[in-house]
Parts: C-alpha cells; sequence; structure tokens
C-alpha cells in the first residue's frame, strides 16, 4: 500500500513529469524530500505494479493510428479464459478484458482493442479473430471509434 | 496533424516505456537518440503542445492503490450529445472519453480512489444527464501493452 509521501508523490506526477534536466530534483524540492528519496519511491511503486511504466502517452491518430475498434466477442463463459489467453496473445491486440454482458442488448463478454490506419486494416485483423473463435464466437461487433472527448488520464 | 521528422518518430517510440529514473534522465535519453539533452527537452514540449503526445510521466494503476477502475457506456441522444459529453468530462473521475459508432455512443473509463466511488460517480452522471449509465467493470485482464510505433 501506499503511504501520504508516496500519494503526494503521485498527485505531483500525474500530470507528468517537468521538463527539465533533473525533473526527479525538481519533484523533490516540491515535496521537500530529497532527490533519492523520490528516486527510491518510484522505484519501489514501479516494483510494485502501482506504476504500470513511465513513458510519453502518442494520440494515436497523430502517429498514424487513425482506426481503433474496440471489437467485441460473446464467447461461452467456461472457454473464456483460454480464448482471451489466445487473442490477448495476438501482436495487433493492445488490450484484452473479460466483461460482464449486458443482456438483452449487449450480449458480450470479451473485449479486445485493435489498432490499424484504416477501418479495413481493423475489419481484417477482427477477420483474424473470428477465424481463431470459429464456432467459438456466438456474436460479434466492432465499435469504431470516431472522436477523442477526453484523454487526460488518471486524477486522485 | 503536425509532420513528424525521423527524430520525432524515433523518440515517440523510445519514450513509451522504460524512461530512467535518475539524475539526469533526459541526458540518458538523448544520448541513446543521438541527440542532446536541450534538443529533447524542446521535442518533448513541443509534441505535448501539439498534442501529438497526450502526456509524459509515470502511468499510475489506481487499482494497486486500492481505487477502482472501470469501463462504462451511454447511449446519448444526437441533438444532447455535445451537452452530455460535457457533463461527463466535467468529473475528474472521467480519465478518457471517447465517441463510438454504435447504439452505446459515448465510452468511457472512470477512476476512483475507492471501489465505492466508482458507483457514486456513475450516480452523479446518471443525475446530470439523466441518461441510465451502462457499467462494464473488468472481470479478467488477458493483456494491456499500450504501445503502438509510430506510422505516419
Amino acid at each position: 500500500m501506499i503511504d501520504d509521501t508516496d500519494r503526494a508523490l503521485i498527485v505531483a506526477t500525474q500530470d507528468g513529469l517537468p521538463l527539465v534536466p533533473r525533473p526527479y530534483h525538481a519533484i523533490a524540492e516540491r515535496l521537500g524530500i530529497a532527490p533519492d528519496e523520490v528516486m527510491q519511491r518510484l522505484e519501489k511503486l514501479l516494483a510494485s505494479g502501482v506504476i504500470r511504466r513511465i513513458g510519453a502517452v502518442p494520440n494515436h491518430y497523430a502517429i498514424g493510428w487513425t482506426a481503433n475498434g474496440m471489437t467485441v466477442w460473446d464467447v461461452p463463459d467456461e472457454a473464456i479464459d483460454a480464448i482471451g489467453a489466445e487473442i490477448g496473445g495476438l501482436e495487433f491486440v493492445t488490450h484484452c478484458y473479460r466483461r460482464p454482458r449486458a443482456l438483452p442488448e449487449w450480449p458480450y463478454n470479451l473485449f479486445a482493442m485493435v489498432h490499424g490506419s484504416t477501418q479495413e486494416e481493423v475489419r481484417a485483423k477482427a477477420e483474424v479473430i473470428a477465424g481463431l473463435l470459429g464456432e467459438r464466437c456466438r456474436a460479434r461487433d466492432i465499435l469504431f471509434s470516431s472522436r477523442i472527448l477526453k484523454k487526460s488520464g488518471l486524477r486522485i | 496533424m503536425p509532420e513528424l521528422d525521423a527524430v520525432d518518430r524515433r523518440l515517440i517510440d523510445e519514450l513509451q516505456g522504460g524512461f530512467p529514473i535518475c539524475a539526469a534522465p533526459y541526458a540518458e535519453v538523448a544520448g541513446r537518440l543521438g541527440i542532446d539533452e536541450a534538443d529533447l527537452l524542446a521535442r518533448l514540449e513541443r509534441l505535448l503542445a501539439q498534442r501529438v503526445l497526450t502526456r509524459f510521466g509515470p502511468m499510475y494503476q489506481i487499482e494497486r492503490m486500492g481505487g477502482a477502475f472501470t469501463l462504462a457506456a451511454l447511449a446519448v441522444p444526437e441533438a444532447r450529445y455535445e451537452e452530455v459529453a460535457a457533463q461527463v468530462n466535467a468529473l475528474p473521475q472521467v480519465a478518457h472519453n471517447y465517441r463510438r459508432e454504435h447504439a452505446l455512443n459515448m465510452w468511457f473509463v472512470l477512476a476512483t480512489e475507492t471501489p465505492a466511488g466508482i458507483g457514486e460517480a456513475i450516480a452523479r452522471i446518471e443525475r446530470a444527464t439523466g441518461l441510465t449509465v451502462r457499467n462494464f467493470p473488468k472481470e479478467r485482464e488477458y493483456f494491456v501493452e499500450m504501445k503502438l510505433a509510430v506510422r505516419t
């Protein structure tokens, strides 16, 4: 679990790292702790998974991935873990989750995010998934995103 | 969309993870890219200002801090779309929000500091919009690796 200093560190960095030559020193000064402590705490948060990674988040439209399709699938509950591992292992799937159905309007329990330069490319990749699922797929859809309404990331 | 040069592209690919934790991390990354530190900092500033990068820093997993995440959706009448987008985006708990082409045409991620916060945020959105929120919490994560190479 995290303590108050970790929490202050998270609040100080959730908008991003300072763009100065010694960013961790700048954060340390703001928090009134030693730079080494900032770095040690970040290492620990990274090791424990509280920080998934430190890096840049590109706007995928701006870097050429203009089609983003949330592919959704209705697969048998008893087979979904094996299917999720198989589909999540495909190189073009960036996220893969099991989520609850909302019957009757939403029969899908497996979500796999697929990116491409065009909708055709995303559809072709969805066909690869459909091919792997075969008869285990009972219903499917692709929800293309047409606009980013907000992308600020986490705020505590 | 802004033009990216070869260094921008390499920089974006290089910086999608593994940013060093050391006294002068930008100098270290600049060395890997064969540019100087000041050039790297100027490029990062520009790419963020141009929204080619939406953020740069640690990516936190709120569940590992005792919080919760969920994916939720609304079926928003077209005539009210902008108004509802503003109402939903006004909540700080809304981390991302995308328009998608489906009867459920607004999909957003809620991130809250406590598991109970999810229900509270959903109730607030329902009160503000008069619409029913469909909640799709993840039951299992099979894969997450949001790293896309620059293609432009």
